[in-house]
């Protein structure tokens, strides 16, 4: 077999060029691009139309400590796989694993055989076997591939796909980067898995003390009682966390400091993908401004912020312009505030900038739980924005912007608790101990920043603020709406769609091939959750008429409502799940199905 | 924005690209005012469309799409368009929200002009599922059987093994010293377990006083609770006997962890038990748990040293550091005390009827 692999030291990052030649910058040979030396190891790339990649067990180096993982020709991350727009990509994948393995294009539209979920799109590669994956490549921008076999995305399985437009290229830029955050831990995903269903929360270290009441921290005494008295606490944000956890970035921990150069007064791309397991992200380059161009791999109308947050899975471009000679910390804040991922821009290597502590860790409010509608009358309107003016980004209802609003949990917290679990709410919800609770008011969260962002005193990006660049290729209205419960227990650690894990039922979500329909991805949990559909792109319903933006995994955030209407053109069976790994182990999963109408049974 | 617009330098259908952050602050305008526009719109007046549809940009073939016309927003081909839109409200001030075309829509309402996203959903009923999995047109079909079998298994089936020791602790107080345990582990998935406890206690230099043992059957009923059932095998001293069990264990409002049993022994001998606990969590890892324990019995039982009614009960005090959650030593108080006949039974036997432990332990989950 022959294979062109582009030596792995050529930087991902040196093509200094701009509009169209972008696109040509990855078919120069490595020597060509024009880096600085120095440099901490660069993700290697693989390009061309017959690639192959090997999946081994290796070791990794994370701040000084060894662990057991698993990589992809030899690296984690894995390389950079790099195409063309209009391309046959043909990928011969290895599995060197005394395990069966798969990887799966996250992101890309192709045939449903060649997505590589097992015992969905196809039976996974065997140990020590091959497959080949050949695909049209039919798109443009920032991916990611990982494995979609039990728990390996955890140890170090994963890795950045770009695809340059075969026209030029909207985004003109300098020099591009690609960032890869992961989460990594000396315990195996198993261990982990296991620790959570025992003991949930084993990993939250930051939760509610006496000490903390003494001292006037957190919730009040009353706050905590009516809290208690609904088994919630507060402080579970993120299941798996820093307590646990080292966050990377493309490999490499805070300490070891992974450095990415850029030309003072250089456009400079950063393609962040979000490959971690468990971990959400709220992304920010303090004291520089960043500029988003794309949302999962398509592109958007320039969107200038100064902070992301970024749910596992989801990828954004943005520009960053740093016109001064200095470094600048790149920040990866995980959602729940117990540790960074962290990495250094700067105009030569060795350059270190401040490094900022970590925020104070939020708090779930009483929106989170599902009673987003309470704080804003039984009707949820607001006089002073109307729902049309809302849809066209005009205002923002009072009750959206009222995330963290202690005010709201002011009143009835004690009275509601009988109204929790209320199925009445949900009929089509199974009434199963894997429901802890079903929010009995939840609202649309799209236009909310997420968890802890509402009051940070700078722009953070929204939903509601995207904008696709193109027009959307299918405008009609949807033939019809599909509710989807985002159902848990915390307690027992269990996850679902519906209260139904994949476990439990076989069935699939069917849909025909060419309709088009409205999905309403109700959070029922104060959990929030990363829901990714395989094979398709969907349009988020946040107002934006037939500019709404694309993407293909969408976070729901506690309590919260997440619409999108997506054509189901891509004909097969494709998976659709939460991308937070233990949660789809858990169960949140389903399989969904397009089939051409009269085909169904 | 000037970041923005050089972005977009030389694409000039990115003219109307407003970034959506310069259309905030739009909240109070109303009337007919022009406003920037909020997203990008076709330019012409869309004044020869069929009503509502009239700027939707459709493709000429699709001016009334099958799906349009199954909502009633248009008719195919032979009905005639409407004349115009209304000239004081164009298309897209009305998309807008600016204004209300007074020509009406023809069936029911919707927000004029909308396009996309912005329309409403029709209601056409979801297709039946599938009979088939498509992968296995492709593949061969015992291969994705099997492969789709595991991926179930994969995702929500797993089963898991625990235990833990809540107790294990030297006890010091008023003549001998003694010793006690309480354990539990289980095996299972979510919902269906087998659960076996264990708990005795004993003072040094003595015989074990009791060590009793239960293998339960535990299946989750709600969201917090497990009903248990199964035997309960009681050795040690006294008579060694056995009981059918029934009982729960969960998660109560307010955070407590509570258990409580039935039991019917081999002599037909009816008693029950309640306990629960707290772990009040002084820092992260400095935790106090006060815990307590009731047990009740319908009947006399002499020859265990049980009297009816609250034979005894038993409060205690642990503070407990946590090295790890799964390793965290500890040290407290106990009192424990016995009432009416249990009580009476005790001082027969020339034994307190109360007395106070200090213990020292390690509460450990594997």
């Amino acid at each position: 077999m022959r294979v062109m692999q582009i030596d792995r030291r050529r930087f991902i990052g040196g093509a200094a060029t701009g509009g169209a030649a972008a696109a040509l910058a990855a078919w120069f040979p490595a020597w060509a691009q024009p880096v600085s030396a120095g440099l901490k190891a660069q993700l290697p790339t693989v390009s061309g139309d017959d690639i192959t990649l090997r999946i081994a067990r290796q070791t990794m180096r994370v701040d000084g400590k060894v662990s057991r993982a698993i990589g992809i020709n030899g690296t984690i991350p894995g390389p950079l796989v790099r195409l063309k727009e209009g391309q046959q990509a043909r990928l011969t994948v290895v599995n060197d694993l005394d395990e069966e393995s798969s990887i799966h294009w996250h992101g890309l539209i192709l045939p449903f055989h060649m997505d590589g979920v097992p015992g969905v799109s196809f039976p996974g590669i065997k140990a020590r076997s091959t497959f080949v994956y050949e695909f049209p490549v039919v798109q443009a921008g920032t991916y990611w591939y990982h494995s979609h076999s039990g728990l390996q995305e955890q140890i170090g399985h994963y890795g950045p796909i770009v695809i340059d437009p075969k026209d030029a290229d909207p985004i003109g830029y300098d020099r591009e980067h690609v960032i890869v955050l992961s989460d990594h831990s000396q315990l195996s995903p198993e261990a982990i898995f296991r620790k959570l269903k025992v003991n949930p929360g084993h990993f939250n270290m930051q939760r509610q003390t006496l000490g903390g009441l003494l001292a006037g921290e957190d919730q009040p005494l009353k706050d905590r009682i009516e809290w208690g008295a609904m088994r919630m606490d507060p402080t579970d944000v993120a299941d798996v966390n820093g307590s646990t956890y080292t966050f990377l970035i493309n490999g490499h921990g805070p300490r070891d400091n992974w450095t990415a150069l850029f030309g003072p007064g250089e456009r400079v791309r950063l393609r962040i993908v979000n490959a971690s397991a468990m971990s959400i992200f709220n992304v920010r380059i303090p004291g520089l401004g960043m500029t988003i161009v794309q949302a999962d791999g398509l592109n958007v109308v320039p969107l200038p912020v100064d902070e992301f947050q970024i749910g596992v899975a989801e990828t954004y471009d943005v520009i960053v312009t740093p016109a001064a000679d200095r470094a600048y910390s790149f920040i990866a804040e995980v959602n729940d505030r117990s540790g960074m991922a962290r990495a250094t821009l700067a105009p030569r290597a060795g350059m270190v900038a401040a490094v900022p502590a970590l925020r104070k860790r939020p708090l779930a409010t009483m929106k989170d739980m599902g009673m987003g509608a309470m704080d804003s009358g039984a009707g949820g309107g607001d006089a002073a924005c109307a729902p049309e003016h809302a849809a066209m980004g005009h205002c923002t209802p009072a009750d959206a912007a009222a995330a963290g609003d202690h005010a709201a949990m002011g009143h009835g917290a004690g009275g509601m608790e009988h109204s929790m679990r209320d199925f009445s709410v949900a009929p089509q919800v199974k009434r199963d101990p894997s429901v802890q609770t079903i929010s009995p008011m939840p609202v649309d969260r799209m236009g909310e920043p997420g968890q802890g962002l509402e009051d940070v005193g700078h722009k953070v990006l929204t939903y509601r603020d995207l904008v696709a660049l193109e027009r959307n290729p299918d405008v009609r209205a949807p033939s019809r709406s599909l509710d989807i419960h985002l159902t848990g227990n915390m307690e027992r650690f269990m996850w679902s769609f519906d209260g139904v894990k994949m476990s439990d039922h076989h069935e699939p979500i069917p849909f025909i091939e060419g309709e088009r329909v409205r999905v309403n991805l109700i959070n029922d949990s104060m959990m929030v959750h990363p829901i990714h559909l395989h094979g398709h792109f969907f349009e988020l319903v946040t107002g934006k008429g037939d500019r709404a933006p694309r993407k293909h995994t969408v976070i729901v955030q506690p309590g919260g409502i997440a619409t999108f209407d997506f054509t189901a053109d891509a004909l097969g069976d494709w998976a659709f799940h939460c991308h937070l790994l233990y949660h789809m182990h858990a169960g949140m999963m389903r399989v969904v199905s397009v089939r051409p109408k009269g085909e169904a049974a | 924005m000037t970041r923005a617009a050089l972005l977009l330098a030389g694409l000039s259908a990115f003219a109307f690209a407003v970034p959506a952050a310069a259309q905030s602050g739009h909240a109070g305008h109303g009337g007919t005012h022009p406003a920037p526009m909020p997203m990008p719109m076709p330019e012409k007046p869309a004044s020869t469309g069929a009503g509502d549809h009239g700027q939707m940009e459709m493709p000429a073939e699709a001016t009334c799409a099958p799906e349009h016309a199954a909502m009633g927003h248009c008719s195919p081909a032979d009905a005639p368009p409407d004349a115009s839109a209304d000239p004081a409200c164009p298309p897209e001030h009305a998309a807008m929200g600016h204004c209300t075309p007074t020509i009406a829509p023809r069936t029911e309402p919707m927000p004029s002009g909308a396009v996309g996203t912005d329309l409403p959903a029709g209601d056409a009923p979801a297709p039946p599922p599938p009979g088939d999995w498509y992968a296995d047109r492709l593949y061969p079909k015992a291969d994705m059987e099997h492969s789709r079998h595991a991926m179930m298994l994969e995702n929500g089936a797993q089963t898991t093994a625990f235990l833990s020791f809540n107790l294990a602790e030297y006890q010091a107080r008023k003549g001998r010293d003694g010793y006690r345990w309480d354990a539990e582990g289980w095996y299972g998935g979510d919902i269906n377990r087998v659960t076996v406890k264990s708990e005795g206690e004993g003072n040094f230099g003595e015989a074990i006083e009791s060590v009793e043992t239960q293998l339960l059957y535990s299946r989750a009923i709600d969201a917090y609770f497990n009903l248990q059932a199964g035997i309960r095998q009681d050795l040690g001293h006294g008579p060694d006997r056995t009981y059918a069990t029934v009982g729960f264990e969960g998660l109560a409002p307010y955070w407590f962890e509570v258990e409580g049993a039935l039991f019917l022994s081999n002599k037909g001998d009816v008693s029950a038990r309640i306990e629960g606990y707290y772990d009040q969590r002084i820092t992260q890892k400095l935790v106090l748990q006060p815990m307590a324990e009731f047990n009740i019995a319908a009947q006399d039982v002499p020859e265990s040293g049980i009297g009816s009614g609250l034979s005894d009960m038993e409060l205690g005090l642990r503070l407990r550091y946590e090295i790890v959650k799964e390793f965290a030593p500890y040290v407290g108080v106990e009192w424990a005390r016995k009432f009416g006949d249990t009580a009476r039974f005790a001082r027969a036997a020339g034994e307190g009827a109360s007395g106070v432990s200090f213990v020292m332990g390690l509460r450990a989950w594997f």
